[in-house]
């Protein structure tokens, strides 16, 4: 065997664990799930071919409207929020401060925190009988607010706790590119006259590219697949307020066990999910082919 | 940036207040930021009602044998797509990375289905072999195995090792940072998952903490001290490990490519 056909062999031996991994338990079932989506079906046995009714029935379900509107407004909520308040607090820190270790520790802290205690914390702070809201209200003479029975204010507490999760890694990242910065760039700007708005709207977040555009897709494709805090913190309630997709697929599929109707959501949820990373691809390539 | 500090640090320190409040002073109403009276009467209901330590042995065997996995086949793999030349190379790269925005919700009825078909349903395997299927350490270690001088490479194939000498030889005892991030990502992520183990797991004895924690929540419905108590169990292990680990991890990050 010639040397460049052992390379070859090597290369194709050390990639196949991880190509079977993903063949077998991606792509296959991503496969599978497509062609449940044609199927009427409760998981267990085989299923009936229905063609495009579940595509049908998405169509004119109300609830599945309620679902998507709920998750755009999730993305669009949560998204610019996390990252302004991400560079916010990375343009801080990286600034000259007493106990910037420590402050960085436990701003990244929710890191390590899991979804579901995430959730649960946000339940024992927004409860309604006698979570800290609550009760600091009361005390306080302040209105009481419906965390749980008013859809908006839901919607807002579990926006809240997705910020309290999710702002510390934005400003991970944003830390890490600010200190990838020289020095010169701002001193030059300082002696042009910018005052620091301007060196920070001028200098900072254009340099600070690269990470916005891959927060921006992170965060969205994290929203697009939010699961664990509202499943645990509202259940997609009251009346539907809170539901998004994935919640929305996990109880079709695996509480009312309609199993084909489930499978039809995350397909939908697929293509969303691919046409607008795809579109922001594809602005990000024009803007840096026109500068 | 203080306010920051005392946003973050807040809901852990109510949690852990809750946790240790007696089950009276919680029902009583009334507002007060410490407890009245510590207790551990909390964490004693939890452990007497519910196999927590067989829960948490769970968390720990899934989360190690599934990080484990992961480091070993993306190690290959990084290795395979940074330095071998083989035919297809590009297009195979592409396709795993592509799965990166391949969610499992989107996938779990087909994931259900298949796992069923293996006749995986309700076996740690289940939770492990789907959860190992990641392609963001391939990534990770292809960017990281790339600044592995090229003459390192050469030097030894002209010496006569084998591709697999290499590997193991020069790759993996350069590659300590990258496992240590890697080894430690796939750790929180595992320990932490919850949507799938749910899907997956069906008895009551193979639940992982997660899972748990939601079930005990249901059984014991507005009992926030004995939930409180129980999530503070969950979460302490991940934080101390990631206290004591954050500083690399930062580094780990800022290194493996994401600028």
């Amino acid at each position: 065997m010639t040397a460049r056909a052992r390379e070859a062999l090597a290369g194709y031996s050390f990639a196949a664990p991880t190509l079977l991994l993903l063949g077998v338990f991606v792509l296959l079932p991503l496969g599978g799930a497509m062609a449940i989506s044609l199927q009427e079906t409760n998981g267990f046995g085989e299923g009936t071919f229905v063609g495009l009714d579940n595509y049908r029935r998405l169509v004119q379900d109300p609830v599945f409207w309620r679902a998507t509107v709920n998750t755009a407004l999730y993305t669009v909520l949560v998204t610019p929020a996390a990252m302004a308040i991400g560079l916010g607090l990375a343009l801080l820190l990286n600034s000259a401060l007493p106990a910037r270790g420590l402050l960085r520790s436990v701003l990244i802290l929710p890191m390590a925190i899991s979804g579901v205690a995430t959730a649960l914390m946000g339940v024992l702070i927004f409860d309604e009988n006698s979570g800290f809201l609550t009760e600091a209200a009361r005390v306080l003479g302040l209105p009481q607010i419906d965390w749980q029975t008013h859809g908006p204010a839901a919607f807002a507490s579990v926006v809240i706790m997705t910020l309290w999760w999710r702002v510390g890694f934005n400003m991970l990242i944003y830390l890490a590119g600010l200190q990838g910065i020289s020095h010169e760039l701002h001193e030059a700007a300082r002696l042009d006259g910018a005052n620091s708005w301007q060196r920070l709207l001028h200098v900072t977040v254009p340099q600070l590219k690269p990470q916005s555009f891959f927060l921006v897709i992170l965060n969205i494709i994290y929203s697009f697949q939010v699961f664990d805090i509202v499943f645990v913190m509202t259940g997609g309630g009251p009346e539907r307020a809170t539901t998004v997709l994935v919640t929305y697929a996990y109880d079709t599929g695996f509480v009312t066990r309609d199993q084909g109707y489930a499978a039809a959501i995350g397909v939908v949820l697929l293509a969303v999910t691919l046409v607008v990373t795809g579109l922001r691809w594809r602005a990000e390539r024009r803007r840096e082919e026109t500068e | 940036m203080l306010l920051a500090a005392v946003v973050i640090l807040f809901p852990l320190y109510w949690m852990a207040v809750v946790a240790f409040s007696s089950r009276s002073s919680l029902s009583g109403g009334g507002f007060r930021l410490w407890p009245e009276q510590t207790t551990l009467d909390n964490f004693r209901r939890v452990f007497d009602s519910f196999p927590v330590l067989t829960w948490f042995g769970n968390s720990l065997a899934i989360a190690l044998v599934t990080s484990v996995i992961i480091v070993l086949v993306n190690l290959l793999a990084g290795y395979a797509f940074a330095h071998l030349r083989f035919p297809g190379s590009g297009v195979l790269l592409l396709v795993a990375l592509s799965t990166l925005m391949l969610p499992v919700q989107v996938i779990m009825v087909g994931l259900f289905r298949l796992v069923t078909d293996l006749g995986l349903y309700g076996s740690y395997w289940a939770v492990i072999l789907p959860t190992a299927a990641s392609a963001f350490g391939v990534f990770l270690a292809r960017q990281f195995i790339l600044t592995i001088p090229r003459e390192l490479i050469e030097a030894a194939r002209i010496d006569g090792a084998s591709h697999l000498q290499i590997f193991w030889r020069i790759v993996l005892p350069l590659s300590r940072p990258l496992i240590a991030v890697l080894f430690f990502m796939s750790m929180l992520q595992t320990w932490n998952d919850f949507a799938w183990p749910l899907i997956a797991l069906r008895e009551n004895a193979l639940y992982t903490l997660p899972v748990g924690l939601l079930f005990l929540q249901g059984q014991f419905g507005p009992d926030f001290g004995a939930t409180m108590a129980f999530a503070l169990i969950t979460v302490a292990p991940m934080v101390l490990v990631f206290l004591l680990a954050q500083r690399w991890f930062v580094q780990g990050f800022s290194r493996s490519g994401l600028r």
